[in-house]
């Protein structure tokens, strides 16, 4: 407890806190919407392009990583979205290729090109998160914060027509409406999300944070906006919860995180199970 | 000119048209019933219309007047995933969508056509029930409402009595009936000739062939003669 009130005596550490919850609430907001959605596995498919893009961007020794990792990302996301809409087998096939591909390249190009003396230390914190998001530099924090509440206010605006696209897509475009361009903001805002959740928990363990506290709510909620609000929350307490535990503990945070969430979930089941008998 | 038109219209799946060009056009205040057999195109038909799939060959014209912002569409499955949470009144609401223009939020004068299309079809004591919770017929009715939500000038229906109980068909096609003589063009699809003949002003019947017309005319046609005794020993 000591530990914990010397540590957020540091500011840097109450703005990782900050920008902790800030990325878990954007990440838990979509989380319905890809769990319902196909894009789950585009979700997933562009945490492995992060990675990659990550490494090509610590090769070329660029002093801000994810100012090349977000367009990078985005990029793969319109492209994906484009390819999975023309068929949808070939799509899913491009999405695997594109991310294991990623995924390869990028290990290689580490191997080849890392200066640093301890190279899977580096790669296993781009994959798990990095062992504290203390490390992030000023830019990352300030960058992280202004893009999260771009995601929040995006989400807000476009909150019914998010629901529209996900509960009946067909309906929309039958009313005349562009499902497609919806289709790409959703993309697009998932890309920004997965860029900036790498920073709390890695990227593969992204899709954790962004499924597991819609999933929960989903045991106990029944209406869109009850899961919606109900995941946020949850996503927002168990990372506040994880990232002092990590601290006290000196556990990596972005597992830490995520295994509270986990946690979370077996509580709500219990709960649900609970209300039901 | 006619509200919506089918000018030498193909339709059908990677660029195999189901059957041969089909001209028809449809009037403000229409009552077309789509008829035939399973598997004929009737689904595809309307998806087509509604712009959810490109036509082969030929075009579908909409009057200057209508936008497609102002048709319903009562699809005969949803895709609905099995986990969707969503309350009732969400979805109905959801039917406005197309009257946002460019707001973020539903106005009061969007809660007011869900509430009475909730009304309409007796939905309003489900509107806070999850919808993945309710009986087929249920989902049918709530589903119908979302489409009214969104207008009172077209509204295309895709077997909207299917999965309903004896009672609640009746009570279906009154509904339907009196969205008609309100003045609302519609456009169903229905295997249930008893009551298409009894009610449509026009028939659009499809299959190896097609015949389109008024309902007077069908009947006389071979083609309607044939269907209609084929239906009588079950389809
Ligand atoms: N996605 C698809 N791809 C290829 N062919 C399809 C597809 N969907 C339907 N078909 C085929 O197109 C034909 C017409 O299907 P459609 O659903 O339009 O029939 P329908 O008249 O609505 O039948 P029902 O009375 O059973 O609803 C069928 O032979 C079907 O096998
Ligand atoms: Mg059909």
């Amino acid at each position: 407890m000591d530990k914990l009130i010397l540590y957020l005596q540091y500011p840097i550490a109450r703005y990782a806190l900050i920008v902790g919850v800030l990325i878990a609430l954007c990440s838990s907001l979509f989380g319905v919407t890809l769990v319902l959605k196909r894009f789950s596995f585009i979700g997933d498919g562009l945490s492995h392009v992060a990675f990659g893009a990550l490494a090509v961007a610590s090769v070329l020794r660029l002093s801000n990583g994810m100012l090349f990792v977000l367009p990078v990302t985005v990029l793969c996301a319109v492209l994906l979205l484009r390819a999975g809409q023309n068929a949808k087998i070939k799509g899913d096939a491009a999405i695997a290729m594109l991310s294991v591909g990623a995924l390869a390249i990028g290990y290689l190009l580490m191997n080849l090109f890392s200066t640093s003396s301890n190279l899977s230390g580096d790669v296993c914190s781009t994959l798990f998160g990095s062992y504290s998001i203390l490390t992030l530099d000023k830019t990352d924090v300030w960058l992280c914060v202004v893009l999260s509440l771009l995601v929040v206010a995006a989400f807000i605006l476009f909150y019914n027509r998010i629901f529209a696209v996900t509960f009946d897509e067909d309906f929309t475009r039958a009313v005349g409406l562009s499902a497609g361009a919806y289709n790409l903001m959703i993309a697009v805002i998932v890309a920004v999300i997965i860029v900036l959740a790498m920073n709390l928990v890695g990227s593969l363990l992204i899709s954790a944070l962004v499924i597991f506290p819609a999933l929960s709510a989903m045991r106990l909620f029944k209406s869109f906006r009850a899961v919606t609000v109900c995941a946020a929350v949850l996503s927002v307490v168990c990372a506040a919860a994880g990232i002092l535990i990590s601290i006290v503990t000196e556990t990596p945070v972005g597992s830490t995180v995520v295994a509270v969430d986990i946690a979370a979930f077996g509580l709500f089941c219990l709960i649900g199970k609970l209300k039901k008998a | 000119m006619a509200l919506l038109t089918c000018d030498n219209l193909s339709f059908g799946y990677e660029g195999k048209a189901l059957i041969r060009p089909l001209s028809f056009s449809v009037n403000a205040g229409d009552y077309l019933c789509i008829v035939g057999e399973n598997g004929s195109g009737k689904t595809t038909l309307m998806r087509t219309l509604l712009g959810l799939q490109p036509p082969i060959g030929g075009k579908v014209l909409l009057d200057d007047g209508l936008r497609r912002t102002e048709i319903g569409y009562l699809p005969q499955q949803t895709r609905v995933q099995r986990d969707f949470p969503a309350s009732v009144r969400e979805i109905v609401l959801s039917g406005c969508q197309g009257r946002l223009g460019k707001r973020p939020f539903y106005g009061e004068e969007e809660k007011r056509r869900a509430d009475e299309a909730m009304e309409k079809l007796g939905v309003a004591p489900l509107a806070r029930r999850c919808y993945r919770e309710l009986s087929g017929g249920q989902q049918q009715r709530v589903l119908l409402a979302r489409a009214l939500c969104a207008t009172e000038k077209l509204l295309l229906l895709d077997e909207p009595v299917a999965g309903l109980d004896p009672m609640a068909t009746e009570e279906m096609y009154r509904l339907i009936e009196g969205l008609n003589k309100e003045g609302t063009t519609l456009i169903m699809i229905s295997h249930d000739m008893h009551y298409a003949l009894g009610h449509a002003s026009h028939i659009l019947q499809i299959g190896s062939d097609w015949f389109y017309g008024r309902k007077a005319d069908y009947l006389r046609s071979a083609m309607g003669r044939n269907y209609l005794r084929g239906g009588r020993e079950g389809r």
